[in-house]
């Protein structure tokens, strides 16, 4: 029996002919990640290490993203113990302010994640460089220390389930909706341990943006990875930016039954789910689980009094300019603060060239700089008791974005631009309607 | 290693906000971390949990983000074990890592709050003092309960290396 795209990936990094799942394997990483509040105690453990140097300077990557611009004197002083560490240790991936990112739009943006590399990643959302075609996995700061030192973390080959998304999505309908749809479907834990692979001819229809939002919340349904096979438009994503060679994994077909609509046939896949996601509407996750999912036609009346654009889920360029068709020539009800936060300064800077950063401040929303911020309730949008926010984040769990009695909703960055406008959920079909 | 408590009871994904809310992931010592440890569901747990109390859940105990705080802020509290049905993947990488024993069994469904546990690691077997049961979790496999022992990964790659 074959390998599955993942079990190839680690086969590879393990030096072995052939993996299965459940083994037991050490693996060479290409890249080891780490942020202003996971680095500081990977810090702190690696040096009780007692290694001298970092395994390669190369690819100890670091980027303070998440309270920064620092939001008060504790997080100044977490940043700095990074900024120390890369300085001492002559990081060459080491991302100031006004050079930074959200650091899952920064490292595929700057050809620093490839296909089939194994990544870790001191952040749940690593596994967003399964888009590339590579097996990224989220892990804590101590394992990240013993990386940092060695260049290999141990691992559990995770079984397989393949989903394949059958159909031609409507339009206005992306890559967070077939999301949010498959979390919804299998529950916050239904990949619990196993690597996902996205398929199918409504995610070969998508671009790279939307696979990275895809495969950013692979975790959410609890899965270690989340990958997608590399084709013409992964090529072309990573052509003119890849800094060193790479090598395309590819899943060997196993003998699979005929396809049976959200059936559970296959060979070498622990499950295969077949979606007819043709007629997909929409999709919100209601508080306070990813999983909570509703289609928008059932959403009701839900009055919000802020919307996020933005984060490692939904801050690439093509996500600012959805949002900034919806909010074109609108204006942003006056109930509700509008958030936009493009992932890097790279797509901070071409919003501004394509006029998209004029049509948000026209509308009345603000533009802030890359910051992970408000999606965790850090800064730049915290909610207050008893507040509600549509979001293009990841998760809405109680108190994430701020008090434990505010809500959070997640949804595409078109539903939350409109929300935006109609001062409820809704989307964009019901401004057309109303102009 | 035996290990005796009250049980605090708790249900499904509880995630890593609920363990440690983001807003205090500016600091990161165990010590500081355990005054806001469940701080959102459970205002009342940082102040009257006791050394050796330990924490009891249902599935996916865990489940978020890959923040080591999670664990720490619980160990920080003096809590000495977690028990649930399920972990999430990370956390249970994170609290073995770090020296927080954590045990999956099945039965955690059926012990409530306030009843007395005690552990033994070593077997997995964990006995209700206040009901004489006794149920069985998975024990760890040689090389995890080393790191328990050692007291998280880095004690044991220096003890070990």
């Amino acid at each position: 029996m074959g390998m599955t795209m993942a079990e190839k990936i680690l086969a590879a990094h393990a030096g072995v002919e052939l993996v299965k799942p459940g083994q037991f394997v050490e693996v060479n990483v290409d890249v080891v990640l780490a942020n202003d509040i996971t680095a500081p105690i990977a810090i702190r453990e690696f040096e009780r290490i007692g290694v001298e140097e970092v395994f390669d300077r190369d690819r100890v990557i670091m980027v303070p993203d998440h309270f920064t611009p620092n939001k008060d004197i504790q997080s100044a002083e977490q940043c700095r113990v990074l900024r120390d560490f890369a300085r001492r240790q002559n990081l060459t991936h080491y991302f100031e302010v006004g050079r930074m990112g959200i650091e899952h739009v920064l490292l595929p943006e700057q050809g620093l994640v490839l296909p089939g590399d194994v990544i870790v990643g001191a952040d749940s959302h690593t596994c967003t460089y399964g888009a590339l075609g590579a097996f990224a996995t989220g892990m804590g700061s101590t394992d990240i220390a013993v990386a940092m030192a060695t260049g290999k973390v141990w691992m559990k080959v995770p079984e397989t389930i393949k989903l394949v998304y059958h159909g031609q999505l409507q339009e206005g309908v992306g890559g967070k909706d077939l999301i949010l749809y498959t979390i919804g479907l299998i529950g916050v834990d239904g990949a619990r341990y196993q690597a996902l692979e996205f398929s199918g001819e409504a995610v070969d229809a998508l671009s790279m943006a939307g696979r990275f939002t895809m495969a950013n919340m692979a975790i959410e349904a609890g899965a270690k990875a989340g990958l997608f096979a590399f084709d013409e438009k992964t090529q072309a994503y990573v052509e003119s930016r890849a800094r060193r060679p790479y090598t395309v994994y590819e899943s060997d077909t196993p003998p699979l039954s005929p396809p049976t609509l959200g059936g559970m046939k296959g060979g070498r896949y622990a499950q295969v789910i077949e979606m007819d996601v043709s007629e997909l509407e929409p999709q919100v996750a209601f508080p306070h689980l990813p999983s909570n999912v509703r289609p928008l036609s059932r959403v009701g009346e839900v009055p919000i009094d802020q919307a996020v654009i933005g984060s490692c889920t939904n801050g690439r360029l093509e996500d600012l300019q959805v949002a900034a068709q919806v909010l074109r020539g609108r204006k942003v009800h006056p109930r509700v603060r509008c958030i936009v936060i493009p992932g890097t300064q790279a797509v901070y800077l071409e919003a501004v060239r394509q006029g998209l950063v004029e049509t948000f401040v026209e509308a009345g929303a603000v533009v802030s700089t890359p910051t992970c911020g408000p999606c965790l309730g850090g800064h730049m949008g915290v909610l207050a008791a008893g507040e509600r926010c549509v979001s293009t984040t990841n998760r809405n769990f109680v108190g994430r974005m701020g008090h434990p009695e505010s809500e959070v909703y997640l949804a595409s960055p078109a539903v939350a631009a409109a929300s935006a406008v109609l001062g409820r959920i809704g989307g964009p079909a019901e401004l057309e309607i109303k102009d | 290693m035996k290990l005796t408590g009250k049980a605090w009871k708790y249900g499904a994904n509880v995630d890593t906000d609920a363990i440690i809310p983001a807003r205090y992931l500016n600091v990161s010592t165990p010590e500081e971390l355990a005054r806001h440890c469940m701080e959102d569901v459970d205002p009342e747990f940082a102040q009257k949990v006791q050394p050796g109390d330990i924490i009891v859940a249902t599935t996916n105990f865990g489940c978020g983000s890959s923040r080591e705080h999670a664990p720490l802020a619980i160990k920080g509290t003096g809590v000495s074990c977690v028990i649930a049905t399920t972990f999430a993947r990370i956390f249970y990488r994170n609290a073995i890592n770090i020296g927080l024993p954590i045990l999956e069994c099945p039965a955690a469904e059926e012990i409530e709050a306030g009843q007395t546990l005690e552990i033994e690691l070593e077997t997995g077997k964990i006995h209700n003092l206040d009901t004489g049961q006794t149920f069985q979790a998975e024990p760890y496999p040689e090389f995890m309960m080393g790191i328990i022992r050692a007291g998280g990964l880095i004690e044991y790659t220096r003890v070990g290396g």
